[in-house]
């Protein structure tokens, strides 16, 4: 039979909760498993309850949107140790995206309905949990606005050159 | 009197073409003796009959044969022009003008190179200088940002590269739909998968302006000094030696004075408006 | 001659035009200021005849009146709107020809000859500086303009000294005149009045010399060179315009968000006459044209301005659309970067920029300006300019 780690010790390591006290750790392993998913597999929908999140340990999710008429567009990619979905910190909890994995990939899903009712009963939980999070928002926000400008347009202007 | 005319082209044959995506172009020119004599990082002015003549950084060596290869994208009538040339054509040049990627500076240390779309392409001698004598670096790592899969350029080049243990090769697109199973996002989003040593780390950045600022921003949240960031500026530029004074920025005579420069030497100047 | 700065010589006026005669013997050609268009500006000089006898130059900002003087002084003015620059690097130029040939190709007609040398008559000590100026730039670093050289290297210059300083004039406060201190051959000072209508000469050079000794011409007298002395003294205390130097480098650089831009570009036209009659400004745009055929295909050289909106193009627009970053541009290339670039100020005080500016910007009053209003209150709005 397979020795299996405890899922403690491999939540501990993952670079998303370097630094998080012992008994935080353990009260998150009470609300994670380990998952896997087959290459092209949907993980969410846009809609859908925001219950989970995933840390990412192997693989690559992307992020897309559709869009009539051109079908899925793939907003942003990630890889480990990424960490995917924060809407189950915001209400009302709904995915704003979809997720599908481009490769076989493997996680922690962490269940966030559990973990509101946690954060909301320690709220140094809660903080430490937000001030992971705050830089992932403001990251993503960064590299939005970053495709947004388009840098790499022939004429970003709209002019003409040499 | 028999002055040096530093606005008079030499002739220059085309070679090779090939196409690198709709609308980039891979040109070889050989112009005799002189098709060598360049350091990464400097630009020839390229003419093409009647239509006009723009600054184009070296793109590198050819892999086999001699010439010089430089990278055109058709933005306006004068690169649709270059765009335009076939195998026996003419092209007037003037240079190599400019400064050159710290290639040298680079000895002995980690090497992080960013580019950002067509800024690839002033990288890639840089690259091949640095694969030539690979024993003389420490880690080498190459990211890359494309618009699209599509306008990814060099495709032949960059499998060969990550083919090798002794590089890290990064590409990224910040547009893409399903079909591509590469990563997706700003070009600053690879450098979270790359460890980086600041005592030991040397950084190139070439790409529009506000995608080398943000990279910038991020190499030094790293914890990179200034003064180990070099980018490569662009600016308008008509007689590419310092004399017509199209390229000022700030006090910079870009074509001269650059168009590479140490950040510690520009920054103040990135991100100004107007300048 | 073993002594080229030898004594103060003297010449009167039939000495002067034998001087412009042995220069163009010697296969120069003179070029000297001339009445034309209703101003003073360089053309070709035959003879002191052509030389503007009896007139003056009014001048403030925004204005230029020629008028006459009620004598026959013959540089009884200071600088009209053009300058030795033109000579120099001339605002047009064909830079090559290029042709198809059979296979497709083309090849480049071999260079013109190079043009034979310009003797200039009446350079005026602020536009010497400014020759200096353009020296730096053209001819100072590794690249040089051939084109530039070719017409400048052999020039002969005849220096005039201003007894006569126009209403936007500070040369004084930029350190180039009233006097020339070096880059001619020779240099002359105006005496007239009373009957009399004498040059005392300055020999530089030992060309200079050799020119000199062609035409009859005496030493100076001791009272002529103290009156010589005493016009120039007398031209720097009435000098029209003053600038504060001091620290204005590091003015200009610490002033780029100052409100002051914003009320210049609500005056500036962005019409370039600042760059274009500036002895200094030194930009260019090339053109590659074809003839019809397109067989033929030829590189022309123009002055440009920094205030044109083109001038700063890059893929996808221009880098300074505004009228205020532009002339933040040229007044901060002026004063300050031009420090940086060439060591030295790129101003050399003629005011022409103050006279031919339509709508009478002041280079001077805009420097005070800057300086006055030194902490502007904080403001709300601080992208952009009124373009």
């Amino acid at each position: 039979m397979p020795r299996h780690r405890p899922i403690e010790t491999a939540l501990a390591e993952h670079p998303f909760l370097a630094g998080l006290e012992a008994r935080h750790v353990e009260l998150l392993a009470g609300c994670a498993r380990n998952i896997r998913f087959a290459a092209s597999e949907r993980i969410f929908e846009s809609g859908g309850a925001a219950d989970d999140f995933y840390l990412l340990r192997s693989g690559r999710v992307a992020l897309e949107v559709h869009v009539p008429g051109r079908g899925p567009v793939t907003l942003q990619t990630l890889d480990p140790p990424d960490v995917l979905g924060w809407s189950w910190l915001v209400p009302p909890y709904r995915w704003q995206y979809d997720a599908r994995t481009v490769e076989a990939t493997a996680a922690f899903a962490l269940d966030g309905k559990c973990l509101r009712g946690k954060c909301e009963d320690d709220h140094e939980l809660g903080y430490q949990l937000y001030r992971r999070f705050l830089p992932v928002v403001q990251s993503r926000l960064q590299s939005t606005r970053m495709q947004m400008l388009d840098v790499f347009a022939a004429s970003p202007a709209g002019g003409d050159a040499p | 009197m028999t002055a040096v005319d530093s606005m008079r082209p030499a002739i220059a044959t085309v070679r090779a073409v090939r196409r690198e995506t709709a609308d980039v172009v891979t040109i070889r020119l050989d112009h005799g003796d002189r098709s060598d004599a360049f350091e990464p990082g400097q630009f020839h002015m390229l003419y093409a009959f009647g239509a006009g003549e723009v600054p184009i950084s070296v793109s590198g060596r050819p892999a086999r044969g001699g010439g010089v290869e430089h990278t055109i994208r058709a933005v306006g009538a004068t690169t649709r022009a270059l765009c335009r040339l076939r195998r026996g054509g003419t092209v007037g040049v003037r240079g190599p003008f400019g400064t050159a990627w710290p290639v040298e500076e680079a000895r002995g240390r980690d090497v992080v190179l960013v580019a950002g779309g067509i800024g690839l392409a002033p990288l890639r001698p840089v690259i091949q200088r640095i694969i030539a004598e690979r024993e003389l670096y420490g880690r080498v790592t190459v990211l890359y940002g494309a618009r699209t899969p599509d306008d990814i350029l060099f495709e032949a080049d960059l499998a060969r590269w990550r083919g090798r243990f002794d590089l890290q090769v990064g590409v990224t697109v910040d547009h893409a739909d399903a079909s591509w199973r590469g990563h997706v996002g700003v070009v600053t989003t690879l450098l979270t998968d790359v460890d980086l040593d600041p005592d030991a780390c040397l950084a190139i950045l070439c790409g529009p302006e506000v995608m080398m600022r943000f990279t910038a921003a991020e190499l030094e949240a790293r914890g990179i000094p200034r003064r180990e960031i070099w980018v490569s500026l662009e600016r308008n530029m008509h007689c590419g030696v310092g004399l017509c004074g199209h390229c000022q920025m700030g006090p910079e005579l870009v074509c001269r004075r650059g168009p590479v420069y140490r950040l510690d030497h520009v920054g103040r100047l990135l991100g100004v408006r107007e300048v | 001659m073993s002594d080229p700065a030898g004594d103060a010589r003297a010449l009167d006026v039939d000495g002067l035009d034998r001087l412009i005669a042995a220069l163009s013997e010697r296969g120069f050609a003179p070029h000297g200021p001339i009445v034309r268009d209703g101003s003073i500006v360089w053309g070709p000089l035959r003879g002191v005849a052509d030389l503007p006898a009896g007139w003056t130059l009014e001048q403030d900002a925004g204005r230029c009146q020629l008028v006459r003087r009620g004598d026959g002084a013959l540089f009884g003015w200071a600088v009209g709107p053009d300058s030795p620059k033109r000579l120099f690097l001339p605002p047009s130029l064909q830079l090559f020809t290029a042709r198809r040939d059979d296979e497709g190709g083309f090849a480049l007609d071999p260079p013109a000859p190079a043009p034979g040398p310009i003797a200039l008559i009446g350079a005026r000590p602020c536009e010497i500086a400014a020759i200096a100026v353009q020296d730096r730039v053209l001819l100072g670093s590794e690249h040089t303009d051939a084109h530039y050289r070719a017409r400048r290297d052999e020039a002969f210059i005849v220096a005039a000294h201003c007894g006569e300083p126009g209403g936007t004039c500070f040369c004084v406060s930029a350190d180039t005149g009233p006097s020339a201190r070096s880059g001619f051959d020779l240099a002359l000072t105006e005496l007239h009045g009373d009957g009399e209508h004498t040059f005392v000469i300055e020999v530089a050079t030992e060309r200079g010399a050799a020119v000199l000794e062609a035409v009859p011409h005496r030493a100076a007298t001791g009272d002529e060179i103290a009156r010589a002395a005493a016009v120039v003294t007398g031209a720097a205390s009435r000098m029209g315009r003053e600038l504060e130097t001091d620290g204005l480098r590091e003015l200009l650089y610490g002033c780029r968000e100052h409100p002051r831009w914003d009320e210049i570009a609500a005056r500036c036209l962005g019409c370039a006459n600042c760059t274009m009659v500036c002895p200094t400004c030194f930009c260019t745009s090339v053109s590659d044209l074809t003839d019809i055929t397109g067989a033929t295909a030829w590189r022309e050289r123009s002055w440009d301005s920094c205030f044109t909106m083109d001038f700063s193009y890059i893929h996808g627009g221009s880098v300074r659309p505004s009228v205020g970053a532009r002339y933040r541009h040229w007044i901060t290339h002026k004063l300050a970067s031009w420090h940086d670039q060439f060591d030295e100020s790129g101003c050399v005080g003629c005011g022409r920029c103050i006279t031919w500016c339509p709508v009478a910007i002041d280079i001077t009053a805009e420097v005070v300006g800057l300086r006055s209003d030194g902490s502007p209150p904080p403001r709300t709005r601080t992208a952009g300019f009124r373009v």
